[in-house]
């Protein structure tokens, strides 16, 4: 027996039958259960009997249709009649009527203006927490610098290792790729004028002044800050920031400091790292213009002094600073859900972006007014 | 199809994680229609034991019948057939955090069968109600304390009506009541509709009100000391450490039973 099957008739009392018989499965049951509720429906005034004699075997979906068929607003009643005793037990574990009874969970809608504000007003909250946030950080490190003893230097390493070491290649491949390109497509248009030479004199200037840093600082945004604050955000959702909160450790002091000093060690070797690759990938596409290496480097050297270096370097540690703090600020700001650490580890590499562009501007503007 | 003959056979089953064994050598049978208790202390491979039976991690060596179709070198197609046999409630829930409850239960639903939505709808609801949740079908799973979700995951793995259930510590974190009502209904279950329960637990009450028969698992030996009827058990087994866990005796001779 594999089929449901459903017979409508008449009983000579008036009232109105449906018989249903067969396996009562989910596979099986779903035209009937149109058809039955289509002919309940449709008697709204006649007493209406479900005859279960005929069925073998019922499992919660045959359950259901029964339900469906009770729970049907009418005037006559709907009764159900012999049905096995081991399914109408099943059965009792219901109260068709009370199926739909929830508790109001949607959120009212908001009209636009409101929306507006509660936005502005999150916008400015957050603002205000990453300021404090800098200011406890920066208190916590300082701290930490004059009691170096306190420190966890074996998390420092970890971190210095994944921050820093694993960072090599990446870092690498993009400076050199930015160097190649950067020439090559200089160096067409220079060659028109014969001065491609000076070509090494742009990628010296512009991968020690500006783009080695800038370049290290939106990988390690986009590595390690993200990672700090999906980490970050896990501890948060198994709940082991509150268990190191109600332990008296102070989570800005054993998560924030560890992470913030190894990329504050890490990203400007690292940027060292990227101006050399970079250059490196200038001399290259010169090579194939007829320049030496030789005459690059000398190009490079009297066109770069060391305030140049410095300008651009010194950067990289605020730079640093600002994606480590961002990213572990995020993840301490973790909410709950399953989507909520995703949210945590994209916000984090936003908010570093931004960062990056803001603080290279007050530089470019300091470095103005200082005429370096 | 008879109630009572085999209906999971685990045949010299070893099983671990990365090159450590956790259960060596395991062999017992779970029969239709029975409520099955896996029982044991903390780290005895309870947990461990479960997820290899249900094929969610590949066993070292040995073999997991489920209703004759070996789950261990099962797959493809075949794999997914035995697969859809039962439903798994885990330790944590383990609820689709960005669905309600009501989609949550609806989710395997819409996968495997051909019902309308409203039916899916009711038979969602009709499953919530089960577990006293139907006033919150419309809630997210955060929205819900622990105890609810992990009612709410129950109704999830009964939603297909599967022949066969597991359940990983369902008792644990929920208050008397609400537990004492998650007996009834898994002993109501299992006697009118055949389905077959393994549970791990280690709620003594919960024990007596459904097992019909249990393991009893010790990580000394990694595997099962004790087999039978959980009331047997207590009153007649004399190993020592079978009779401390069912008289709840610390470790420490003389302490007070």
């Amino acid at each position: 027996m594999s089929g449901a099957a459903l017979a409508v008739s008449d009983a000579p009392d008036g009232r109105l039958v449906l018989a249903l018989s067969g396996r009562l499965v989910a596979d099986t049951i779903p035209a009937i259960w149109r058809d039955a509720l289509a002919a309940v429906r449709g008697a709204v005034r006649r007493p209406v009997v479900v005859d279960a004699a005929g069925v073998d075997y019922c499992d919660g979906a045959g359950i259901a249709l029964i339900v469906d068929l009770l729970r049907q607003p009418r005037e006559a009643p709907v009764e159900v009649a012999n049905l096995a005793p081991a399914y109408a037990a099943l059965l009792r574990q219901y109260d068709p009527h009370n199926l739909e009874h929830d508790l109001d969970p949607e959120p009212p809608r908001r009209p636009a203006i409101e929306e507006i504000g509660r936005t502005t007003a999150t916008v400015l909250r957050d603002l205000r927490t990453q300021v404090e946030f800098l200011g406890q950080a920066t208190a916590a490190l300082a701290d930490a610098i004059r009691h170096p003893s306190t420190i966890r230097w074996r998390d420092v390493w970890v971190v210095c290792e994944r921050v820093g070491a694993d960072a090599l290649p990446i870092v690498g491949l993009i400076a050199f790729l930015f160097g190649l390109i950067l020439s090559f497509q200089s160096a067409i248009p220079m060659k028109q004028y014969g001065a491609e030479v000076f070509v090494a004199d742009l990628i010296g200037l512009g991968m020690v002044r500006e783009m080695g840093a800038l370049l290290t600082a939106i990988l390690l945004a986009g590595r390690s800050g993200a990672a700090f604050a999906a980490e970050i955000g896990t501890m948060r959702v198994n709940q082991e920031i509150d268990a190191l909160t109600t332990m008296g450790l102070d989570p800005v002091r054993f998560l924030v400091t560890t992470r913030v000093i190894a990329a504050l060690m890490m990203t400007p070797l690292l940027t060292l790292f990227a101006m050399l690759i970079g250059m490196l990938g200038g001399a290259f596409t010169m090579l194939s213009f007829g320049i030496p290496f030789v005459t690059f480097a000398k190009e490079v050297d009297s066109a770069v002094n060391f305030t140049d270096f410095m300008s651009g370097w010194v950067k990289s540690f605020v730079f640093a600073v600002a994606i480590a703090g961002i990213g572990c600020l995020r993840g301490l700001q973790t909410s709950a859900g399953a989507s909520a650490v995703g949210d945590s580890a994209t916000r984090a590499v936003v908010s570093g972006l931004v960062l990056i562009v803001i603080i290279d501007g007050v530089f470019a503007v300091l470095y103005f007014y200082l005429n370096i | 199809m008879e109630p009572g003959e085999p209906i999971i056979r685990v045949e010299n089953l070893t099983a671990g994680y990365d090159g450590r064994t956790i259960l060596e050598n395991l062999n017992f049978e779970v029969r239709r229609g029975e409520v099955f208790v896996i029982l044991g202390g903390s780290g005895c491979g309870k947990s461990t034991l479960l997820k290899h039976m249900i094929g969610l991690y590949e066993v070292m060596s040995g073999r997991v019948w489920i209703q004759g179709h070996d789950i261990v070198t099962a797959e493809g197609p075949e794999r997914d057939a035995i697969l859809r046999t039962f439903g798994v409630m885990y330790q944590s829930g383990a609820l689709f955090g960005s669905m309600t409850l009501l989609e949550n239960v609806r989710l395997p639903m819409e996968a495997f069968t051909n019902l309308d939505m409203e039916q899916m709808d009711l038979l969602a609801r009709m499953k919530l109600s089960l577990v006293g949740l139907v006033q919150f079908t419309g809630h997210l799973p955060n929205e819900i304390s622990g105890g609810m979700q992990k009612r709410a995951a129950i109704a999830r793995a009964m939603a297909l009506d599967p022949q066969i259930l597991f359940l990983d510590e369902p008792s644990a974190g929920l208050d008397p009541i609400t537990s004492a009502e998650l007996d009834a209904l898994i002993r109501r279950l299992a006697d009118n509709l055949g389905v077959t329960f393994v549970i791990v637990t280690h709620e003594l009450a919960s024990i007596y009100a459904i097992a019909d028969r249990v393991i009893m698992l010790d990580k000394r030996v990694k595997g099962i000391i004790a087999e039978g009827d959980p009331r047997r058990l207590r009153d007649e087994s004399t190993d020592p450490y079978v009779r401390q866990f069912f008289h709840r005796e610390a470790e420490l001779a003389g302490a007070p039973a």
